[in-house]
């Protein structure tokens, strides 16, 4: 199948937001119990949603690399994660600001949703440390792949632990017993999280086909200098896949 | 048809509330904003790599045609 262009993509990605912001404004009605700083809810949990799968994903291709050994792979985990990371920025502030205007405090120490997030987030942040630490870029790249599929699989488990954990400070809004979101609601709710999964993935894209253009260019220098590759002299920090595309 | 729109939407309010919303999103755009700025000055590093490149091949292929 053949994968969009990155115009077409930004194209949709702008019209998914513009839209679901707009809807977010304009036609979704305001909660009843936190009133109008409820609309921070239709951009900090996308974030946090597309954030979380962005790091799983990050897991998948690093198995991927680790069966095949091929460095595409390993490139698009490590940009799968880069961009989660960035996400996960935007969620933890955007998720203070929600909580001083709802509970007056900038952040809940004994809150498991913020806190088991926090985790993740630190944990996620020591994956440039670890794979930076390491000069030899088949042994980084290596490890790397290791560290993405256990911090990929401890999200989901996270995920799961903390809705089993009872809580009475975080609002549950999808399944609860007053049933949910109303219909409205949902919808503007999917429209921000498709613009939001939307960007996650362009930025991705546009990532992937930087590096893959910066790494041209250096093959295109060593050619023309005559001096030999990195690969040969085995060291090397820089991700650089040969040809990509992402899938 | 913004007019209309506009006509149509119920006021924002810009108490307390309206302003941590308004904060929330504006985090977002910017860090959009700077995430993006990064990419273009990236795009403009590979450009300008590009540029240098096609000067020396140029300049090669007009030694080879001098000699």
């Amino acid at each position: 199948m053949k994968t969009p262009s990155l115009r077409t993509l930004a194209i949709a990605t702008a019209v998914l937001i513009g839209a679901g912001f707009a809807l977010v404004f304009f036609y979704a009605p305001n909660e009843t119990d936190q009133g109008f700083i409820q609309k921070i809810f239709y951009l900090h949990v996308p974030l946090a949603i597309v954030a979380l799968i962005g790091f799983v994903i990050g897991g998948i291709h690093a198995v991927r690399h680790l069966r095949s050994g091929d460095p595409v792979h390993d490139a698009r985990s490590y940009v799968s994660i880069h961009t989660s990371v960035i996400f996960g920025v935007a969620v933890l502030i955007t998720g203070a600001i929600w909580a001083k205007a709802s509970w007056g405090r900038w952040w809940v120490w004994d809150e498991p949703t913020l806190v088991s997030f926090l985790i993740v987030f630190l944990l996620y942040s020591t994956y440039y440390p670890l794979r930076y630490a390491i000069p030899d870029r088949e042994r980084q790249a290596r490890y790397a792949s290791v560290f993405a599929v256990t911090a990929g699989a401890f999200v989901p488990l996270n995920f799961m632990a903390v809705r089993a954990a009872e809580s009475l400070v975080h609002p549950r809004t999808f399944a609860t017993a007053e049933g949910g979101l109303p219909p409205k609601m949902w919808l503007t709710f999917l429209v921000c999280l498709a613009g939001i999964a939307s960007l996650w993935y362009i930025l991705v894209r546009f990532e992937l086909t930087a590096k893959r253009t910066s790494a041209q260019l250096s093959r295109l220098r060593r050619a023309l200098d005559g001096s030999p590759p990195p690969a040969a002299a085995g060291v090397g920090s820089r991700i650089a896949p040969g040809a990509t595309t992402t899938g | 048809m913004a007019a209309a729109l506009l006509a149509q939407a119920p006021a924002l309010p810009l108490d307390d509330a309206g302003g941590y919303v308004a904060a929330a999103y504006i985090v977002f755009v910017l860090l959009l904003i700077v995430y993006v700025g990064i990419m273009a000055a990236k795009l403009a590093r590979i450009s300008r790599e590009l540029d240098e490149l096609a000067e020396i091949a140029e300049s090669r292929e007009r030694e080879r045609a001098g000699s």
